[in-house]
């Protein structure tokens, strides 16, 4: 395990110009990682690896926040192309009938926003959701199977519409 | 020779006591304590020179030399007729000298019990892994581990008894790599038929005998169609001989969130070799992490016993802070494998004692113990059985 520490010039404007970025050459196997990440996820930050590792650990760690249906995703190529896209199914059993949880695509579309730069309208959707998730009369029968309270989509969107403004 | 059949008869009419005292591990462990009466196929190596077993000992790197000289410790001090030819492997020589006679010491015994071999990233890549290089050579095709949730042990998820099987011997781990253009690496993944039924039927026919309902295959077959389509297929042929037992298959990154959110859905899981890595390390950490899960490597006619993760712990290494319960409850796996499951029984049940009732815990599952402690609380477990041991 090597710790090298990075300056690196950030071009985000609400953050200080120059931030400190701590670089640790994690050398870990996916299997350390995994396990480690299931018993204290909060000791990883970000982390990089290819492609079928990331396959495994980006569901994993959805599944630790609780679920495709809250997990946003981008996909990011040369020259600023991007596709910003939630990575949960199609759901037809529940398509047109108002019960679809509009987190992981309304995430992504925040992902989208700070990738164009439009961070403060980014920090205001993204606030309001993770409001409207905490307020606990407010939430969709997918997320955390079991509830007690579920609504309908136009309601959730009603909520975080007035949190918004 | 007369004091090892006096242990034998005293632990005969022990038991039914002993089952009565454990109390509430017993109740949890019940199937636990008889589950390795019947195993797959194997047939252990006749017992040498005068009723005791020979067994291949390597102790490994890091942690594992002082976690095997505790086990030696404990059969010493419970009389366990089992005697230990140690082979050292040097993991920082690039000669195959050292692996040879590993080899060659296991095919002489039969049975082996390891710790895990570091393999160096700082020798150049023609030098392959030690631990893959001797699952291959002795051709131990199927890797078994059996998660349970421990009462005495703290984790978010309860009640979880996962046995997954892993292929050993090909998949991702075939050590097959080329750069044929600079900056251009291909890896090759090999998957036979031949390998994918045997797995299967092993899993299969494990599952029938400790009577398990349901078997899952995990792959990843929508992405690699022909590798894991094979393995997929070779599942379904084999399951159809077994329509007792309940198949059903999951993509294997669907599988890491479903263990995290619900594990007790899954019951005996089959898969290729580098998911069966990915997923045994996340089923250890569920149940309380790598400290607590032993492993079994079994083969046509070899059988190599270590802990589930394979992990050196190089940073913990000579500090007596590592978890013995891991490379004790694989001893107990190799007990069982050479039929001397009383003594196996013993230990255990005094291994799981001390992780539930007298909560004795090492500084991975956030107690004061240190490996030392663990170790003579287990001999005082198995002293206060009214074993006949030698001293403390």
């Amino acid at each position: 395990m090597n710790a090298d520490v990075c300056v690196q010039r950030t071009r985000h404007p609400s953050r200080s110009s120059m931030a400190l970025i701590l670089f640790r050459a994690f050398l870990t196997c996916p299997d350390a990682c995994v396990f480690q990440m299931v018993q204290d996820p909060t000791q990883f930050d970000v982390l990089v690896m290819p492609n079928l590792y990331g396959d495994i650990l980006s569901d994993l760690c959805a599944g630790l926040i609780g679920g495709l249906g809250v997990t946003p995703s981008g996909n990011i190529g040369a020259n600023g192309v991007a596709i910003f896209e939630s990575v949960h199914g199609t759901a037809p059993d529940i398509a047109g009938m108002d019960l679809a949880n509009p987190t992981a695509l309304l995430l992504s579309a925040v992902m989208m926003l700070r990738h164009m730069g439009l961070h403060d309208h980014a920090d205001k959707i993204q606030t309001a959701c993770f409001d409207t998730i905490r307020d606990k009369k407010v939430r969709l029968k997918s997320l955390l199977g079991g509830l007690q309270y579920f609504c309908s989509f136009k309601s959730k969107f009603q909520t975080m519409k007035a949190a918004c403004l | 020779m007369a004091a090892h059949s006096a242990v034998l008869s005293a632990s005969k009419i022990m038991n039914p006591f002993w089952v009565g005292r454990l109390g509430n591990t017993a109740k949890v462990f019940g199937t636990t304590l008889i589950r390795h009466r019947n195993k797959t196929s194997l047939t252990p190596p006749p017992a040498k020179y005068g009723g005791r077993h020979t067994v291949t000992l390597i102790p490994g790197d890091g942690i594992g030399p002082e976690l095997l000289n505790h086990v030696r410790e404990v059969f010493r001090f419970t009389c366990v007729p089992v005697d230990f030819e140690m082979v050292n492997v040097n993991s920082a020589l690039e000669t195959d000298d050292d692996m040879n006679n590993a080899i060659t010491a296991i095919r002489r015994n039969g049975v082996a019990l390891k710790g895990n071999i570091e393999t160096k990233h700082t020798l150049p890549a023609s030098v392959k892994s030690r631990n893959n290089v001797l699952r291959t050579s002795l051709d131990l095709y199927a890797n078994v581990m059996h998660c349970q949730s421990l009462p005495g042990v703290q984790t978010r998820h309860k009640n979880i008894d996962i046995v997954i099987i892993r292929e050993n011997t090909e998949g991702e781990y075939s050590s097959l790599e080329h750069e044929s253009v600079s900056g251009v690496v291909e890896s090759l993944k090999i998957i036979t038929r031949n390998n994918s039924i045997r797995i299967a039927d092993y899993a299969f026919k494990l599952a029938r005998e400790r009577g398990r309902r349901r078997v899952t295959a995990v792959h990843k077959a929508n992405i690699m169609k022909l590798g894991d389509g094979l393995f997929l297929q070779c599942c379904r042929e084999v399951a159809s001989g077994y329509p007792d037992i309940t198949f059903d298959s999951m993509i294997v990154d669907n599988t890491t969130m479903q263990l995290v959110s619900k594990p007790q859905q899954f019951d005996v899981m089959v898969m290729p070799n580098l998911y069966g890595n990915v997923v045994s390390n996340v089923c250890a950490g569920l149940v309380g992490g790598p400290g607590l899960v032993p492993g079994a490597n079994y083969g046509r006619d070899y059988a190599v016993f270590e802990t589930a993760t394979r992990n050196t712990g190089k940073s913990i290494a000579e500090k007596n802070i590592a978890n013995p319960t891991a490379m004790l409850l694989a001893s107990c796996l190799m007990l069982d494998h050479l039929n001397l499951n009383d003594y196996a029984s013993l230990i255990r049940n005094a291994v799981l004692t001390t992780m539930n009732e007298t909560r004795l815990h090492t500084a991975d599952l956030g107690g004061q113990g240190t490996t030392s402690e663990v170790v003579q609380s287990v001999m005082r477990v198995i002293q206060s059985k009214g074993q006949f041991t030698a001293e403390l």
